[in-house]
């Protein structure tokens, strides 16, 4: 590696460097948000680094001194993508250095999501602590705790004392710094009037700890501490588990990662890079190709082709003309061009969409499964311990009444309810990742399983992008198609590609004074005659459907217009099938912003009864998907782009189909990468197995507490009972759901083989 | 038997230390990344700029002879 870069001091391949892309980074402002630490001397900075695969980027990235010597260190993080600077800014400005970072090929990914990192850092180095606390205490308490559970002889009593003490010990760090977060979480949740499932567990806990201090102190006996220790021990391990498996997935993106960190402002003819936040109405700015537009704006100068993409999920770029509006989360593709302000960032089309009720930032609440049986569970809870007690209490035997009282809580504490749910769910939710569907959280899978309705967006969603089908309106002569193919053969324009392979094997003919309008179309002499290619206004048709623009090419020849080729909605291969398998479960429905020029196709995709809406607007589908809901169905809603955001979320599940991962739309609660369209019934499918193996493992919890109640009522556990139960149900729990989803998950045909 | 007090506190002492050491471990970010170190490690050390001086274009020839 070392003697690879010597000998080849100039790397292979160099990037095409755009000027003042990275200006913004001189701005104090900007820059001061980006960095982790400076001082007199030196500015450490954790840039995100996409480009980062392989042992030989670690190597370069890490060699960065060498490439200049004013960066100190630089650390890199292979799994997180990330890499740690440490440099001297007295010699190097983080604008160079991020420039350095793009010339060896790892250009940082900035985004405003960098500027705001307030929810971005995510460590578990709080809870790795409280389970090394929890298992240190729980691996000696047990050590201490075997003599008891063996049996001791009478000259060795005064050791259970001692043992005794030595186990109360044990307790206190566990129970005062492990598993405070239960106690919290359970206040938090009774303060809220509802019973989650910390409640019962934190009552165990503290119901453990009572009795393990009252049988220390009284010298009564030995007490459950190394129960307590063990519980408390699995119960953050099941927790650690359960972060670690979707933490990856840093879903915390808001629409505020599109847009870019700062913009060009032009000042009397000056260029000024400033913060997205210091827009004002009347601003001018400058977009570059490839830059987002980041306010509503009114287009001054330049050729604008816009992609709005992100907005509509329409890849075509849409033309507009000087003195035009242009929406906010726009695209622009070819020349640089001016605009000006008109409404601020915070006041924009897309953040307005966005503010709008049902997109408020509010915690999703998803009814899950452990959540509504943890309410009831604890109630019964409840009444059986205070039942046995008052029995006990009726017999006249206070010791026992208190000793089943405690038994109860103690064995009843759902330590493998806890776990059965988190374990099943992450273990689903990695499944589903492997095949390229990106669930949110463990909730959305129980979700996904309570679907009985599914709506479809066209655009994107159920039409692929990247392969059109075409048909030509009009007629051409095996000349005139010769014709136009030969001069579609010299432009790289997607159409005009579409055009070349739709003409198929033609001869190729002379073409002269080749012309390309970017944007607009095509021009040349062929064999004497003038043949134009391209939109409506561009070739010379008068009345252009507009609406459609962007999907056709005009030919004309000699000025006289021949036909267009339609670029037809190219479906999803496996469409058909999909819907087929879905339309015997679930209920199909199809609400599409475009117009209905594709609606006789669709009829004969979607089943008789769905109903097929086009022309709809973002707040029309949000009111559509409210009515749907209202007549009592659970919506599970497909879509694509910025303007079905309103859906997604309104939508009990929102799934946001994409053929570019990066690009998926905020407010979703899953992600789904085009190519694993086909497997969507597969997925319903194993949403539901999965919610069987979790009421299975539910059923087995409950057997284990049954045995464990029925001597608890009794009075008659002993904590050698307790210390053997508690630990084996959970294992039990853990196996089963784990063994029992890996199964579903091959049978669905979701992974490939039992390894 | 009372040796048993004094074991028991040495091996709890000890524990102790491994779980001081691990906290330590933990703080300091050790497990943050479990990844980048195993391939960090493979890296070749410095090469020193002696061989360079060494190897002249008529070693080279030899070399591939």
């Amino acid at each position: 590696m070392q003697q690879y870069y010597r000998y080849n001091t100039y790397p292979g391949k160099k990037k095409a460097e755009r000027s003042g892309r990275y200006e913004y980074l001189d701005e104090a402002a900007i820059a001061d948000k980006l960095v982790d630490f400076k001082n007199e001397e030196v500015t450490v900075v954790t840039f995100y680094i996409p480009a980062i695969h392989c042992s030989s980027c670690i190597w370069l990235l890490e060699h960065l001194y060498k490439l200049n010597t004013a960066v100190v260190r630089s650390q890199s993080d292979f799994m997180k993508k990330q890499v740690n600077v440490t440099f001297k800014h007295g010699e190097l400005s983080l604008r160079d250095l991020v420039a350095l970072l793009e010339n060896i090929g790892y250009a940082p990914k900035i985004t405003l999501q960098d500027v705001i990192k307030s929810a971005r850092k995510f460590s578990q180095r709080g809870l790795v602590a409280k389970i090394a606390v929890a298992g240190f205490c729980f691996g000696n308490s047990m050590m201490l705790s075997f003599p008891e559970y063996f049996g001791m002889a009478a000259f060795e009593a005064k050791y259970a004392t001692f043992f005794g003490w030595m186990n109360f010990a044990f307790t206190l760090p566990v129970l005062l710094y492990s598993g405070r977060d239960y106690f919290t979480s359970a206040w938090h949740s009774l303060r809220q009037r509802q019973l989650n499932l910390d409640v019962p567990l934190a009552l165990g806990i503290a119901v453990l700890f009572a009795r393990t201090a009252w049988e220390v102190f009284s010298g009564s006996g030995p007490g459950f501490s190394d129960t307590l220790c063990g519980l408390v021990f699995f119960l953050l391990v099941g927790r650690w588990v359960q972060q670690r498996t979707y933490h990856h997935i840093s879903f915390e993106r808001d629409y505020r990662s599109y847009f870019p960190v700062a913009v060009t402002h032009i000042v009397a003819g000056v260029m000024k890079p400033i913060p997205l936040a210091d827009i004002r109405v009347g601003d001018r700015l400058l977009v570059r190709n490839g830059e987002i537009v980041p306010a509503d704006a009114i287009l001054l100068k330049g050729n604008a082709d816009i992609d709005f993409s992100f907005v509509t999920g329409e890849s075509e770029p849409v033309r507009k003309v000087l003195g035009e509006v242009i929406y906010a989360g726009g695209r622009q593709l070819g020349e640089a061009i001016e605009l000006e302000v008109m409404k601020t960032v915070s006041q924009s089309y897309l953040t307005r969409l966005w503010n709008n009720e049902a997109f408020k930032p509010h915690e999703r609440k998803f009814r899950t499964f452990s959540n509504v049986v943890s309410r009831y569970f604890t109630l019964a809870l409840l009444t059986i311990a205070v039942s046995a007690m008052s029995y006990w209490f009726f017999q006249g035997n206070s010791a026992k009444a208190w000793g089943a009282f405690t038994a109860v809580l103690i064995i009843g504490c759902p330590c493998a309810l806890a776990l059965s749910g988190p374990f099943t769910l992450s273990a689903a939710l990695s499944i589903f990742d492997r095949n390229r569907f990106y669930v949110k959280n463990t909730a959305a899978i129980e979700q996904l399983a309570a679907i009985d309705c599914l709506v479809f967006d066209k655009t994107g969603t159920i039409s692929s992008p990247n392969a059109a089908r075409m048909h030509f309106d009009g007629e051409l002569t095996a000349d005139e198609l010769a014709m136009a193919v030969s001069v579609a053969q010299n432009s790289s324009h997607p159409l005009s590609r579409a055009l070349v392979s739709w003409g198929g094997s033609v001869t190729p003919m002379r073409v002269s004074g080749f012309r390309e309008v970017t944007g607009k179309g095509i021009e040349a002499i062929v064999a004497g005659h003038d043949v134009r290619l391209g939109g409506g206004a561009f070739v010379g048709v008068r009345h252009a459907d507009n609406a459609a623009q962007g999907s056709r090419v005009y030919v004309a020849i000699d000025g006289q217009v021949k036909g267009c080729l339609v670029a037809s909605q190219p479906w999803r291969p496996q469409l058909a099938g999909v819907m087929d398998s879905l339309a015997t479960d679930y209920e199909l429905h199809l609400v599409s912003g475009d117009h209905d020029r594709d609606k006789e196709q669709l009829r004969a995709v979607f089943p008789r009864k769905s109903d097929l809406l086009f022309n709809r607007l973002p707040i029309e589908k949000l009111e559509y998907i409210r009515t749907l809901q209202a007549a009592g169905k659970e919506v599970c809603m497909f879509g694509d782009g910025l303007n079905d955001a309103g859906a997604l979320k309104q939508a009990n599940l929102g799934v946001a189909v994409s053929d570019d991962i990066n690009n998926f739309s905020p407010g979703c609660d899953a992600v789904l990468d085009g190519r694993s369209f086909a497997l969507l019934p597969r997925f319903f499918a194993f949403a539901k197995a999965v919610r069987k193996v979790i009421h299975m493992s539910f059923g087995i919890s409950l057997m284990y507490n049954a045995v464990g109640l029925s001597f608890a009522v009794m009075g008659t556990m002993s904590p050698l009972f307790a210390a053997v139960l508690m630990p084996l149900s959970t294992v039990t729990i853990i196996s089963f759901t784990t063994v029992a989803t890996r199964l579903y998950a091959v049978k669905k045909q979701l992974i490939n083989n039992v390894s | 038997m009372s040796a048993i007090f004094f074991l028991i506190g040495c091996s709890v002492f000890i524990a102790l230390i491994f779980l001081a050491a691990f906290f330590w471990a933990n703080k300091t970010g050790q497990h943050d990344d479990t990844y980048t170190p195993s391939i960090r490690m493979l890296f070749d050390d410095e090469v020193e700029e002696i061989e360079d001086k060494v190897r002249n274009p008529a070693d080279t020839e030899k070399a591939v002879k």
